[in-house]
């Protein structure tokens, strides 16, 4: 560990000594939190949303309608998740999600974000030339292919719902969760055919 | 980022097993935390926000403009034009450092106090 008093593990450990010292805070709730974002939560969440919504007409309808309460349906609830908009991506319409200014992600669903998500150029790049930066993370799109840029904030978070894709057609529910990958949920990817 | 209610869900068995065969890809082979600092940042935000000790809109703020600071004074690698690693949890660090100060709970003199205290540990006492 460095001995520079600016070195940051070195802050947060005066920071967390100070304030349990003063009764503010206590090691077993922070280590509590961090393992459940590190172990509970995570895009198996929305994968599951996802495949809900493919399988269940009635729930992908709830799903778009409000999604904070059709997410909670599953068990999914907490910060960052009060005001979800869930955006459906459709033939010639692709949604992609960003945080112009930070970071905000709807952690329920997703878990914590990539660190792409939070770095300037994505930021700021997805909004100016989408097509462009989204080809650079490998998701071609045609020019004829309309692409919805959200920015989230501290009202709304988004999900992508993804296109189901061909050839899943007999696939439950689990089979078809285990298909809806992290990037998609973003709208950054597309799901490939299993 | 409203007024969050419960942070944990309390549906336990409606979650999937994180590991094992069962468990579907999760993290996407990305690291969530770079750092054992990084996530013991991040915790104690959520501690201190679970405890009620301040809105998360209140702490968004502050990272909004911790981050907007970096962002206006970019610092680029010397002699390159290779912006260095964004250092987005010294920004999340930063946010909570001033955000403790404005609410009282913890003022900068203190933990810059501390932190040199820590940094001054003899050598084989600073793990």
């Amino acid at each position: 560990m460095s001995h520079d008093p600016s070195d940051p593990a070195l802050r947060t450990e005066a920071l967390e000594a100070l304030l349990t010292e003063r009764g503010v805070v206590e090691a077993p709730a922070i280590d509590r939190l961090i393992a459940y974002y590190e172990e509970q939560v995570g895009p198996m969440n929305g994968a599951r949303v996802v495949a809900r919504a493919w399988s269940d007409p009635a729930y992908r309808a709830r799903l778009l309608t409000d999604g904070r309460s059709a997410i909670a349906e599953l068990g999914f609830e907490g910060p960052q998740s009060e005001h979800l908009v869930v955006v459906e991506n459709a033939p010639g319409v692709h949604n992609v999600v960003v945080c112009t200014l930070c970071s905000c992600y709807p952690w329920p669903v997703l878990g914590l974000p990539p660190s792409w998500y939070k770095d300037p150029a994505y930021r700021s790049r997805i909004v100016r030339e989408p097509r462009a930066v989204l080809a650079e993370m490998g998701l071609a799109l045609d020019e004829a292919t309309e692409i919805r840029v959200w920015d989230s904030s501290a009202e709304v978070r988004y999900l992508v719902l993804p296109e189901r894709p061909a050839g899943s057609e007999g696939l439950a529910e689990d089979a078809l969760a285990g298909l809806v990958s992290r990037d998609a949920m973003i709208g950054v990817a597309r799901i490939p055919p299993p | 980022m409203t007024e969050p209610g419960d942070l944990l869900p309390v549906h336990p068995g409606d979650l999937l097993p994180v590991s094992g065969p069962a468990a579907p890809p999760r993290a996407n082979g990305e690291l969530v935390f770079a750092a054992p600092w990084e996530s013991r940042t991040f915790g104690l935000t959520l501690a201190l926000h679970e405890r009620g000790l301040f809105a998360w809109s209140s702490f968004q703020e502050k990272l909004i403009e911790a981050i907007a600071r970096w962002e206006a004074d970019r610092p680029r690698a010397a002699g390159s034009e290779t912006p260095v690693e964004y250092p987005y949890y010294r920004c999340w660090q930063q946010a909570l450092e001033a955000l403790l100060a404005d609410l009282g709970l913890c003022a900068p003199t203190d933990l810059d106090d501390r932190a040199r205290t820590l940094a001054e540990r003899a050598h084989g006492h600073d793990h």
